[in-house]
Protein backbone atom coordinates (compact mmCIF):
# COMPACT_ATOMS: atom_id res chain seq x y z
CA UNK A 1 0.00 0.00 0.00
CA UNK A 2 1.30 3.41 -1.10
CA UNK A 3 2.11 6.00 1.67
CA UNK A 4 -0.62 8.61 -0.59
CA UNK A 5 -2.85 6.43 -0.53
CA UNK A 6 -3.11 5.65 3.33
CA UNK A 7 -2.92 9.05 3.52
CA UNK A 8 -5.80 10.16 1.22
CA UNK A 9 -7.89 7.65 3.39
CA UNK A 10 -7.38 9.05 6.77
CA UNK A 11 -8.00 12.10 5.33
CA UNK A 12 -11.53 11.66 3.72
CA UNK A 13 -12.52 9.22 6.93
CA UNK A 14 -11.32 12.49 9.02
CA UNK A 15 -13.66 14.66 6.71
CA UNK A 16 -16.53 12.16 6.94
CA UNK A 17 -16.26 11.71 10.58
CA UNK A 18 -16.47 16.44 11.25
CA UNK A 19 -19.28 16.09 8.53
CA UNK A 20 -21.65 13.73 10.63
CA UNK A 21 -20.24 14.78 13.88
CA UNK A 22 -21.13 18.59 12.80
CA UNK A 23 -24.82 17.30 11.88
CA UNK A 24 -25.41 15.66 14.80
CA UNK A 25 -24.24 18.58 16.92
CA UNK A 26 -26.83 21.01 14.88
CA UNK A 27 -29.54 18.37 15.68
CA UNK A 28 -28.88 19.16 19.07
CA UNK A 29 -28.02 22.77 18.64
CA UNK A 30 -31.63 23.61 16.94
CA UNK A 31 -33.82 22.20 20.37
CA UNK A 32 -31.69 24.49 22.25
CA UNK A 33 -31.43 27.39 20.13
CA UNK A 34 -34.95 27.33 19.83
CA UNK A 35 -35.45 27.11 23.82
CA UNK A 36 -32.95 29.64 24.50
CA UNK A 37 -34.95 31.81 21.97
CA UNK A 38 -37.72 31.10 23.99
CA UNK A 39 -36.17 31.78 27.23
CA UNK A 40 -34.73 35.16 26.46
CA UNK A 41 -37.92 36.65 24.87
CA UNK A 42 -40.76 34.54 27.03
CA UNK A 43 -38.74 33.78 30.05
CA UNK A 44 -39.07 37.54 30.98
CA UNK A 45 -42.87 37.85 30.72
CA UNK A 46 -43.59 34.72 32.25
CA UNK A 47 -45.00 35.71 35.66
CA UNK A 48 -47.92 34.17 38.04
CA UNK A 49 -50.38 36.40 36.16
CA UNK A 50 -49.66 34.26 32.96
CA UNK A 51 -50.65 31.43 34.83
CA UNK A 52 -54.31 32.63 36.65
CA UNK A 53 -55.15 36.06 34.81
CA UNK A 54 -56.99 35.95 31.64
CA UNK A 55 -55.77 37.87 28.73
CA UNK A 56 -56.38 41.75 28.94
CA UNK A 57 -58.63 43.77 26.55
CA UNK A 58 -56.83 45.41 23.53
CA UNK A 59 -54.60 48.37 24.76
CA UNK A 60 -54.02 47.45 28.44
CA UNK A 61 -51.01 45.65 29.42
CA UNK A 62 -50.75 42.56 31.47
CA UNK A 63 -53.01 39.90 32.18
CA UNK A 64 -52.31 35.97 31.12
CA UNK A 65 -53.42 32.94 29.27
CA UNK A 66 -55.26 31.27 31.92
CA UNK A 67 -58.28 30.06 29.99
CA UNK A 68 -55.72 29.13 26.87
CA UNK A 69 -53.69 26.82 29.51
CA UNK A 70 -57.06 24.61 30.40
CA UNK A 71 -58.11 25.12 27.00
CA UNK A 72 -55.66 23.33 25.71
CA UNK A 73 -55.75 20.81 28.39
CA UNK A 74 -59.42 20.35 27.76
CA UNK A 75 -58.74 19.86 24.09
CA UNK A 76 -55.97 17.56 24.94
CA UNK A 77 -58.54 15.53 27.07
CA UNK A 78 -60.93 15.53 24.40
CA UNK A 79 -58.56 13.87 22.09
CA UNK A 80 -57.11 11.31 24.30
CA UNK A 81 -61.15 9.99 24.89
CA UNK A 82 -61.72 10.24 21.15
CA UNK A 83 -58.63 9.01 19.76
CA UNK A 84 -56.84 7.25 22.39
CA UNK A 85 -59.50 3.88 22.49
CA UNK A 86 -59.89 4.06 18.86
CA UNK A 87 -55.70 3.91 18.46
CA UNK A 88 -55.47 1.07 21.28
CA UNK A 89 -58.47 -1.37 19.76
CA UNK A 90 -57.18 -0.55 16.04
CA UNK A 91 -53.74 -1.43 17.33
CA UNK A 92 -54.75 -4.45 19.03
CA UNK A 93 -56.65 -5.65 15.91
CA UNK A 94 -53.62 -5.26 14.01
CA UNK A 95 -51.42 -7.29 16.19
CA UNK A 96 -53.53 -10.31 17.32
CA UNK A 97 -55.89 -10.58 15.00
CA UNK A 98 -55.28 -9.22 11.66
CA UNK A 99 -55.34 -11.13 8.50
CA UNK A 100 -53.04 -10.68 5.54
CA UNK A 101 -54.57 -8.48 3.26
CA UNK A 102 -57.11 -6.67 5.66
CA UNK A 103 -54.77 -5.57 7.94
CA UNK A 104 -52.05 -4.32 4.84
CA UNK A 105 -54.93 -2.26 4.27
CA UNK A 106 -55.78 -0.76 7.48
CA UNK A 107 -51.70 -0.01 7.95
CA UNK A 108 -51.41 1.16 4.73
CA UNK A 109 -54.61 3.43 5.80
CA UNK A 110 -52.89 4.45 9.46
CA UNK A 111 -49.43 5.89 7.66
CA UNK A 112 -51.78 7.91 4.68
CA UNK A 113 -54.16 9.42 7.99
CA UNK A 114 -50.59 10.20 9.70
CA UNK A 115 -49.45 12.23 6.66
CA UNK A 116 -52.71 13.89 5.78
CA UNK A 117 -51.77 17.55 6.49
CA UNK A 118 -53.33 18.85 9.81
CA UNK A 119 -55.18 21.55 8.21
CA UNK A 120 -56.90 18.96 6.29
CA UNK A 121 -58.10 16.99 8.97
CA UNK A 122 -58.78 20.60 10.78
CA UNK A 123 -61.29 21.13 7.64
CA UNK A 124 -62.95 17.67 7.58
CA UNK A 125 -63.52 18.28 11.62
CA UNK A 126 -65.40 22.01 10.27
CA UNK A 127 -67.81 20.04 8.21
CA UNK A 128 -68.38 17.05 10.56
CA UNK A 129 -68.78 18.89 13.83
CA UNK A 130 -68.97 22.80 12.95
CA UNK A 131 -71.12 23.38 10.18
CA UNK A 132 -74.07 21.17 10.97
CA UNK A 133 -74.73 23.13 14.61
CA UNK A 134 -73.11 26.65 12.69
CA UNK A 135 -70.72 27.65 15.80
CA UNK A 136 -67.02 26.65 16.28
CA UNK A 137 -66.63 24.45 19.33
CA UNK A 138 -64.30 22.82 21.49
CA UNK A 139 -66.22 19.73 20.81
CA UNK A 140 -64.95 20.42 17.20
CA UNK A 141 -61.44 21.25 17.88
CA UNK A 142 -61.22 17.78 20.08
CA UNK A 143 -62.39 15.75 17.10
CA UNK A 144 -59.68 17.33 15.13
CA UNK A 145 -56.89 16.47 17.64
CA UNK A 146 -58.30 13.25 18.44
CA UNK A 147 -58.36 11.83 14.63
CA UNK A 148 -54.66 13.30 14.41
CA UNK A 149 -54.14 11.22 18.02
CA UNK A 150 -55.37 7.56 16.28
CA UNK A 151 -52.16 6.73 13.33
CA UNK A 152 -49.77 7.46 16.21
CA UNK A 153 -51.44 5.40 18.42
CA UNK A 154 -52.55 2.51 16.49
CA UNK A 155 -48.97 2.18 15.14
CA UNK A 156 -47.29 2.55 18.52
CA UNK A 157 -49.30 -0.34 20.03
CA UNK A 158 -49.52 -2.65 17.41
CA UNK A 159 -45.05 -2.17 17.72
CA UNK A 160 -45.04 -3.02 21.64
CA UNK A 161 -47.48 -5.16 21.37
CA UNK A 162 -45.28 -7.48 18.74
CA UNK A 163 -42.51 -7.19 21.36
CA UNK A 164 -44.52 -9.45 23.62
CA UNK A 165 -43.09 -12.53 22.66
CA UNK A 166 -45.19 -15.75 21.41
CA UNK A 167 -44.45 -17.80 24.19
CA UNK A 168 -46.37 -15.66 26.59
CA UNK A 169 -49.19 -15.84 24.48
CA UNK A 170 -48.68 -19.85 24.23
CA UNK A 171 -48.06 -20.23 28.22
CA UNK A 172 -51.35 -18.30 28.62
CA UNK A 173 -53.40 -20.34 26.17
CA UNK A 174 -52.40 -23.67 27.41
CA UNK A 175 -53.53 -23.00 30.80
CA UNK A 176 -56.88 -22.72 29.23
CA UNK A 177 -57.16 -18.51 28.43
CA UNK A 178 -59.19 -17.74 25.40
CA UNK A 179 -57.45 -15.53 22.99
CA UNK A 180 -59.21 -12.25 24.53
CA UNK A 181 -58.25 -13.37 27.79
CA UNK A 182 -54.81 -14.20 26.74
CA UNK A 183 -54.56 -10.63 25.45
CA UNK A 184 -56.01 -8.80 28.28
CA UNK A 185 -54.35 -10.46 31.29
CA UNK A 186 -51.07 -11.06 29.48
CA UNK A 187 -50.16 -9.32 26.71
CA UNK A 188 -51.62 -5.79 27.18
CA UNK A 189 -50.39 -6.01 31.00
CA UNK A 190 -46.54 -6.98 29.56
CA UNK A 191 -47.04 -3.74 26.95
CA UNK A 192 -48.64 -1.62 28.95
CA UNK A 193 -45.20 0.35 29.42
CA UNK A 194 -45.05 1.08 25.78
CA UNK A 195 -48.70 1.19 25.31
CA UNK A 196 -48.96 4.17 27.36
CA UNK A 197 -45.19 6.01 26.29
CA UNK A 198 -46.69 5.71 22.68
CA UNK A 199 -50.03 7.31 23.88
CA UNK A 200 -48.15 10.29 25.78
CA UNK A 201 -46.13 10.78 22.56
CA UNK A 202 -49.22 11.05 20.65
CA UNK A 203 -50.98 13.64 22.89
CA UNK A 204 -47.48 15.99 23.04
CA UNK A 205 -47.31 15.76 19.22
CA UNK A 206 -51.00 17.33 18.75
CA UNK A 207 -50.89 19.56 21.55
CA UNK A 208 -48.71 21.86 19.44
CA UNK A 209 -51.23 21.89 16.65
CA UNK A 210 -52.42 25.22 15.46
CA UNK A 211 -54.23 25.00 12.12
CA UNK A 212 -56.57 22.25 12.69
CA UNK A 213 -57.89 24.27 15.88
CA UNK A 214 -58.01 27.72 14.07
CA UNK A 215 -61.69 26.70 12.46
CA UNK A 216 -62.88 24.10 14.96
CA UNK A 217 -62.09 25.19 18.62
CA UNK A 218 -61.66 28.80 16.69
CA UNK A 219 -60.60 30.62 19.80
CA UNK A 220 -61.96 32.68 23.24
CA UNK A 221 -60.73 35.50 25.34
CA UNK A 222 -62.68 34.27 28.14
CA UNK A 223 -63.44 31.17 29.91
CA UNK A 224 -65.17 29.13 27.82
CA UNK A 225 -68.91 28.54 27.82
CA UNK A 226 -68.75 24.60 28.20
CA UNK A 227 -67.78 21.84 25.55
CA UNK A 228 -70.06 23.49 22.47
CA UNK A 229 -68.81 26.85 22.94
CA UNK A 230 -65.75 28.30 21.29
CA UNK A 231 -62.33 27.84 23.40
CA UNK A 232 -59.11 29.13 23.57
CA UNK A 233 -56.01 27.43 23.23
CA UNK A 234 -51.99 27.99 23.36
CA UNK A 235 -51.07 27.43 19.97
CA UNK A 236 -54.07 29.56 18.66
CA UNK A 237 -53.55 32.05 21.04
CA UNK A 238 -49.61 32.35 20.01
CA UNK A 239 -50.40 32.42 16.44
CA UNK A 240 -52.88 35.51 17.19
CA UNK A 241 -50.39 37.35 19.45
CA UNK A 242 -47.88 36.87 16.89
CA UNK A 243 -49.16 38.51 14.14
CA UNK A 244 -50.73 41.28 16.34
CA UNK A 245 -49.66 44.89 16.07
CA UNK A 246 -48.69 45.44 20.01
CA UNK A 247 -45.50 45.04 21.70
CA UNK A 248 -46.97 43.57 24.71
CA UNK A 249 -48.73 40.61 22.97
CA UNK A 250 -46.05 39.90 20.98
CA UNK A 251 -43.73 39.31 24.54
CA UNK A 252 -47.45 36.96 25.67
CA UNK A 253 -46.31 34.67 22.49
CA UNK A 254 -42.86 34.06 23.26
CA UNK A 255 -43.68 33.33 26.95
CA UNK A 256 -46.94 31.23 25.52
CA UNK A 257 -44.70 29.98 23.15
CA UNK A 258 -42.40 28.79 26.20
CA UNK A 259 -45.38 27.12 28.17
CA UNK A 260 -46.27 25.02 25.17
CA UNK A 261 -42.71 23.91 24.47
CA UNK A 262 -41.85 22.70 28.39
CA UNK A 263 -45.65 20.72 28.36
CA UNK A 264 -44.93 18.86 25.54
CA UNK A 265 -40.66 18.34 26.62
CA UNK A 266 -42.37 17.49 30.08
CA UNK A 267 -44.53 15.11 28.60
CA UNK A 268 -41.99 13.51 26.52
CA UNK A 269 -39.55 13.08 29.66
CA UNK A 270 -42.58 11.21 31.47
CA UNK A 271 -42.90 8.88 28.71
CA UNK A 272 -39.62 7.92 28.80
CA UNK A 273 -39.30 7.63 32.51
CA UNK A 274 -42.58 5.12 32.39
CA UNK A 275 -41.16 3.44 29.33
CA UNK A 276 -38.02 3.13 31.41
CA UNK A 277 -39.71 1.91 34.42
CA UNK A 278 -41.69 -0.55 32.70
CA UNK A 279 -38.25 -2.08 30.77
CA UNK A 280 -37.19 -3.06 34.76
CA UNK A 281 -39.99 -5.22 35.81
CA UNK B 1 -37.81 -64.08 33.99
CA UNK B 2 -38.35 -61.41 31.24
CA UNK B 3 -35.25 -60.93 29.47
CA UNK B 4 -35.09 -57.46 29.12
CA UNK B 5 -35.03 -56.90 32.80
CA UNK B 6 -31.96 -58.66 32.87
CA UNK B 7 -30.81 -57.21 29.90
CA UNK B 8 -27.29 -54.83 30.94
CA UNK B 9 -27.65 -51.07 31.39
CA UNK B 10 -28.07 -48.99 28.60
CA UNK B 11 -24.54 -47.88 27.03
CA UNK B 12 -25.56 -44.26 26.74
CA UNK B 13 -27.44 -43.85 29.91
CA UNK B 14 -25.04 -42.16 32.45
CA UNK B 15 -24.50 -43.01 35.98
CA UNK B 16 -28.02 -42.54 37.26
CA UNK B 17 -29.12 -39.61 39.24
CA UNK B 18 -31.64 -41.36 41.52
CA UNK B 19 -32.65 -44.88 42.03
CA UNK B 20 -33.33 -46.44 38.71
CA UNK B 21 -37.00 -47.18 37.92
CA UNK B 22 -37.74 -50.16 38.88
CA UNK B 23 -38.16 -52.41 35.64
CA UNK B 24 -40.00 -55.31 36.74
CA UNK B 25 -42.99 -52.51 36.35
CA UNK B 26 -42.66 -51.13 33.65
CA UNK B 27 -41.31 -54.03 31.49
CA UNK B 28 -45.00 -54.60 30.61
CA UNK B 29 -46.02 -53.65 27.11
CA UNK B 30 -47.63 -50.19 26.59
CA UNK B 31 -51.02 -51.60 26.01
CA UNK B 32 -51.34 -53.92 28.74
CA UNK B 33 -51.20 -50.55 31.45
CA UNK B 34 -54.21 -48.29 31.58
CA UNK B 35 -54.10 -45.45 28.76
CA UNK B 36 -54.26 -41.84 29.40
CA UNK B 37 -54.04 -40.73 25.98
CA UNK B 38 -54.68 -43.52 23.01
CA UNK B 39 -53.87 -41.99 20.04
CA UNK B 40 -55.30 -43.11 16.57
CA UNK B 41 -53.89 -42.35 12.65
CA UNK B 42 -52.77 -39.00 13.44
CA UNK B 43 -51.77 -37.18 10.05
CA UNK B 44 -51.23 -33.29 11.18
CA UNK B 45 -50.39 -30.34 7.68
CA UNK B 46 -48.87 -27.23 8.10
CA UNK B 47 -50.51 -25.97 4.95
CA UNK B 48 -49.54 -28.44 2.33
CA UNK B 49 -46.99 -30.12 4.26
CA UNK B 50 -47.43 -33.04 5.95
CA UNK B 51 -45.47 -33.49 9.69
CA UNK B 52 -47.10 -36.05 11.31
CA UNK B 53 -48.09 -39.19 9.07
CA UNK B 54 -50.28 -41.58 10.59
CA UNK B 55 -48.99 -42.03 14.59
CA UNK B 56 -50.61 -44.56 16.39
CA UNK B 57 -49.25 -44.26 20.17
CA UNK B 58 -50.90 -44.88 23.52
CA UNK B 59 -49.46 -42.75 26.63
CA UNK B 60 -49.96 -44.93 29.59
CA UNK B 61 -51.22 -43.42 32.89
CA UNK B 62 -48.92 -42.18 35.86
CA UNK B 63 -45.39 -43.09 33.85
CA UNK B 64 -43.56 -40.55 31.32
CA UNK B 65 -43.27 -41.40 27.80
CA UNK B 66 -40.36 -39.94 25.86
CA UNK B 67 -40.87 -38.36 22.24
CA UNK B 68 -37.14 -38.86 20.73
CA UNK B 69 -36.22 -37.92 17.02
CA UNK B 70 -34.07 -36.14 14.94
CA UNK B 71 -34.71 -31.88 14.85
CA UNK B 72 -37.73 -31.72 12.50
CA UNK B 73 -38.88 -35.02 12.61
CA UNK B 74 -42.51 -33.82 13.86
CA UNK B 75 -42.06 -35.24 17.69
CA UNK B 76 -42.87 -30.84 19.46
CA UNK B 77 -45.81 -30.38 16.61
CA UNK B 78 -47.34 -34.12 17.42
CA UNK B 79 -46.80 -32.81 21.28
CA UNK B 80 -48.39 -29.86 20.57
CA UNK B 81 -51.43 -31.62 18.93
CA UNK B 82 -52.46 -33.30 22.17
CA UNK B 83 -53.82 -30.02 24.18
CA UNK B 84 -54.65 -28.46 20.99
CA UNK B 85 -51.85 -26.08 20.54
CA UNK B 86 -51.41 -26.55 17.20
CA UNK B 87 -54.70 -24.66 16.39
CA UNK B 88 -53.62 -21.60 17.35
CA UNK B 89 -51.30 -21.34 14.02
CA UNK B 90 -53.01 -20.39 11.10
CA UNK B 91 -53.24 -23.40 8.27
CA UNK B 92 -52.75 -26.08 10.27
CA UNK B 93 -55.09 -29.17 10.01
CA UNK B 94 -55.58 -32.45 11.98
CA UNK B 95 -56.64 -35.69 11.14
CA UNK B 96 -57.33 -38.95 13.20
CA UNK B 97 -58.36 -39.61 16.96
CA UNK B 98 -56.72 -38.38 19.68
CA UNK B 99 -58.91 -40.15 23.21
CA UNK B 100 -58.44 -38.63 26.40
CA UNK B 101 -59.56 -41.40 29.01
CA UNK B 102 -61.53 -42.28 26.31
CA UNK B 103 -62.63 -39.00 25.40
CA UNK B 104 -62.08 -37.33 21.52
CA UNK B 105 -60.29 -34.32 22.65
CA UNK B 106 -61.29 -32.65 19.29
CA UNK B 107 -64.41 -32.96 20.74
CA UNK B 108 -64.04 -31.12 23.63
CA UNK B 109 -64.20 -27.69 24.75
CA UNK B 110 -60.87 -26.57 24.02
CA UNK B 111 -60.38 -24.69 27.72
CA UNK B 112 -61.67 -27.97 29.67
CA UNK B 113 -58.58 -29.82 27.58
CA UNK B 114 -56.03 -27.46 28.16
CA UNK B 115 -57.00 -27.72 31.68
CA UNK B 116 -56.43 -31.26 31.97
CA UNK B 117 -53.61 -31.34 29.76
CA UNK B 118 -51.00 -28.95 30.41
CA UNK B 119 -47.64 -28.33 29.09
CA UNK B 120 -44.23 -27.03 29.78
CA UNK B 121 -42.31 -25.20 27.07
CA UNK B 122 -38.71 -25.36 25.57
CA UNK B 123 -37.63 -21.98 27.05
CA UNK B 124 -38.89 -20.92 30.87
CA UNK B 125 -41.70 -18.17 29.63
CA UNK B 126 -43.24 -17.17 32.96
CA UNK B 127 -45.26 -13.89 32.73
CA UNK B 128 -44.42 -10.55 33.56
CA UNK B 129 -46.07 -10.99 36.62
CA UNK B 130 -45.21 -11.84 40.37
CA UNK B 131 -44.19 -15.21 41.55
CA UNK B 132 -47.32 -15.59 43.22
CA UNK B 133 -49.44 -14.58 40.41
CA UNK B 134 -47.61 -17.27 37.91
CA UNK B 135 -48.86 -19.36 39.81
CA UNK B 136 -52.21 -18.08 40.24
CA UNK B 137 -52.73 -16.82 36.97
CA UNK B 138 -54.27 -20.74 35.80
CA UNK B 139 -56.90 -20.67 39.03
CA UNK B 140 -57.61 -16.99 38.64
CA UNK B 141 -58.66 -17.53 34.49
CA UNK B 142 -60.55 -20.94 35.18
CA UNK B 143 -62.75 -18.16 37.65
CA UNK B 144 -61.55 -20.23 41.01
CA UNK B 145 -62.60 -18.53 43.62
CA UNK B 146 -61.40 -20.46 47.01
CA UNK B 147 -58.09 -19.80 48.83
CA UNK B 148 -55.31 -19.26 46.25
CA UNK B 149 -52.51 -19.10 48.63
CA UNK B 150 -52.53 -22.73 49.69
CA UNK B 151 -53.08 -24.01 46.18
CA UNK B 152 -50.17 -21.74 44.83
CA UNK B 153 -48.02 -22.74 48.04
CA UNK B 154 -48.96 -26.77 47.15
CA UNK B 155 -48.30 -26.19 43.47
CA UNK B 156 -44.81 -24.77 44.39
CA UNK B 157 -43.80 -27.20 46.44
CA UNK B 158 -44.78 -30.13 44.01
CA UNK B 159 -42.74 -28.34 41.66
CA UNK B 160 -39.93 -28.46 44.57
CA UNK B 161 -39.56 -24.46 44.06
CA UNK B 162 -41.39 -24.10 47.35
CA UNK B 163 -38.23 -23.68 49.91
CA UNK B 164 -36.69 -21.14 46.95
CA UNK B 165 -39.16 -18.65 46.65
CA UNK B 166 -41.58 -18.47 50.06
CA UNK B 167 -40.65 -15.15 51.04
CA UNK B 168 -40.07 -13.63 47.78
CA UNK B 169 -43.41 -14.66 46.23
CA UNK B 170 -44.31 -11.24 45.53
CA UNK B 171 -40.97 -10.61 43.13
CA UNK B 172 -41.24 -10.32 39.94
CA UNK B 173 -40.51 -14.13 38.29
CA UNK B 174 -38.42 -12.85 36.21
CA UNK B 175 -35.73 -12.24 39.04
CA UNK B 176 -35.58 -15.87 39.48
CA UNK B 177 -32.50 -18.03 37.43
CA UNK B 178 -33.27 -19.88 34.35
CA UNK B 179 -33.76 -23.20 35.94
CA UNK B 180 -36.29 -21.69 39.04
CA UNK B 181 -38.34 -19.92 36.09
CA UNK B 182 -38.80 -23.35 35.10
CA UNK B 183 -39.90 -25.25 37.71
CA UNK B 184 -41.83 -21.87 37.95
CA UNK B 185 -43.29 -22.95 34.78
CA UNK B 186 -43.93 -25.89 35.94
CA UNK B 187 -46.02 -25.22 39.25
CA UNK B 188 -48.37 -23.18 36.82
CA UNK B 189 -49.04 -25.47 35.19
CA UNK B 190 -49.60 -28.19 37.99
CA UNK B 191 -51.53 -25.54 39.66
CA UNK B 192 -54.82 -26.54 37.59
CA UNK B 193 -54.36 -30.01 38.84
CA UNK B 194 -53.78 -31.41 34.90
CA UNK B 195 -54.27 -35.16 34.51
CA UNK B 196 -51.06 -35.01 31.97
CA UNK B 197 -48.22 -32.62 31.61
CA UNK B 198 -47.14 -32.32 28.47
CA UNK B 199 -43.14 -31.45 28.43
CA UNK B 200 -41.60 -29.90 25.07
CA UNK B 201 -37.60 -29.87 25.78
CA UNK B 202 -38.31 -28.62 29.40
CA UNK B 203 -34.63 -28.05 29.57
CA UNK B 204 -32.72 -27.85 26.55
CA UNK B 205 -32.57 -24.22 27.87
CA UNK B 206 -30.87 -25.51 31.49
CA UNK B 207 -27.43 -26.31 32.90
CA UNK B 208 -26.79 -30.25 33.92
CA UNK B 209 -27.50 -29.67 37.73
CA UNK B 210 -31.06 -27.68 36.93
CA UNK B 211 -31.38 -30.69 34.64
CA UNK B 212 -31.01 -33.20 37.21
CA UNK B 213 -33.81 -31.49 39.63
CA UNK B 214 -36.01 -31.19 36.80
CA UNK B 215 -35.95 -35.01 36.09
CA UNK B 216 -35.86 -35.50 39.66
CA UNK B 217 -39.23 -33.66 39.81
CA UNK B 218 -40.90 -35.73 36.86
CA UNK B 219 -40.21 -38.98 38.81
CA UNK B 220 -41.97 -37.53 41.94
CA UNK B 221 -44.90 -36.00 39.62
CA UNK B 222 -45.70 -39.56 38.48
CA UNK B 223 -47.72 -40.43 41.57
CA UNK B 224 -50.32 -38.08 40.27
CA UNK B 225 -49.75 -36.85 36.56
CA UNK B 226 -49.42 -38.69 33.09
CA UNK B 227 -46.07 -37.14 31.18
CA UNK B 228 -44.95 -36.97 27.91
CA UNK B 229 -41.72 -35.19 27.16
CA UNK B 230 -40.15 -34.09 23.60
CA UNK B 231 -35.98 -34.07 24.22
CA UNK B 232 -33.26 -33.96 22.34
CA UNK B 233 -30.97 -35.29 24.50
CA UNK B 234 -31.07 -39.69 24.57
CA UNK B 235 -29.53 -40.05 27.86
CA UNK B 236 -32.47 -38.00 29.63
CA UNK B 237 -35.23 -39.77 28.12
CA UNK B 238 -33.17 -43.30 29.02
CA UNK B 239 -32.97 -41.73 32.69
CA UNK B 240 -36.39 -40.03 33.00
CA UNK B 241 -39.02 -42.11 31.14
CA UNK B 242 -40.65 -45.44 30.93
CA UNK B 243 -41.42 -45.68 27.81
CA UNK B 244 -39.54 -43.63 24.88
CA UNK B 245 -41.37 -43.40 21.29
CA UNK B 246 -38.80 -42.95 18.40
CA UNK B 247 -39.71 -40.36 15.62
CA UNK B 248 -38.62 -39.89 12.23
CA UNK B 249 -39.71 -37.90 9.52
CA UNK B 250 -43.04 -37.70 10.89
CA UNK B 251 -43.81 -41.48 11.74
CA UNK B 252 -43.34 -43.39 14.84
CA UNK B 253 -40.41 -45.96 14.13
CA UNK B 254 -40.41 -47.45 17.70
CA UNK B 255 -42.18 -47.67 20.88
CA UNK B 256 -41.40 -49.97 23.99
CA UNK B 257 -40.20 -49.75 27.27
CA UNK B 258 -37.55 -47.21 27.48
CA UNK B 259 -34.62 -50.21 28.60
CA UNK B 260 -35.58 -52.65 25.57
CA UNK B 261 -35.65 -49.73 23.30
CA UNK B 262 -31.97 -48.22 23.97
CA UNK B 263 -31.14 -51.74 24.77
CA UNK B 264 -32.50 -53.81 21.89
CA UNK B 265 -34.23 -51.69 19.41
CA UNK B 266 -36.25 -54.11 17.01
CA UNK B 267 -35.65 -51.42 13.66
CA UNK B 268 -32.30 -50.67 12.53
CA UNK B 269 -33.24 -46.89 12.29
CA UNK B 270 -33.87 -46.58 15.84
CA UNK B 271 -30.35 -48.51 16.76
CA UNK B 272 -28.49 -46.00 13.94
CA UNK B 273 -30.17 -43.59 16.00
CA UNK B 274 -29.48 -43.97 19.43
CA UNK B 275 -25.94 -45.26 18.57
CA UNK B 276 -25.73 -41.71 17.55
CA UNK B 277 -25.12 -42.51 13.37
CA UNK B 278 -27.47 -39.74 12.61
CA UNK B 279 -29.41 -36.77 13.68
Amino acid sequence: MSEPRIMWRKAVNNVMLTLTGVAAFGVVCVLFLILGYLLLNGGTSLNLNFFTQLPKPVGETGGGMANAIVGSLKLLLLAALMGLPVGLLAGVYLAEFGGKTFSFVVRYTTDLLNGVPSIVIGIFAYALVVLPVKHFSALAGGVALGIMVIPITVRSTEEFLRGVPNSMREAAMALGASKWKTIVTVVLPAASGGILTGMLLALARVAGETAPLLFTAFGNRYWGQGWGQPIASLPVMIYTYAISPYDDWHRQAWAAGLVLLLLVLLSNLGARFILAKSKAV
Amino acid sequence: MDSVSGAPQPALSMKPLREPVHMEKTTAQPSEQSIRLDITDLNFFYGQKQAVFGLNLKIPTHKVTALIGPSGCGKSTFLRTLNRMNETIRNTRVEGQVLLDGQEIHAMDVVGLRRKVGMVFQRPNPFPKSIFENVAYGLRINGYTGRLDELVEKSLRRAALWEEVKDVLKRSAFALSGGQQQRLCIARALAVDPEVLLLDEPCSALDPVTTAKIEELMFHLKDSCTMAIVTHNMQQAARASDFTAFMLDGKLIEHSVTSKLFTTPTDPRTEAYITGRFG
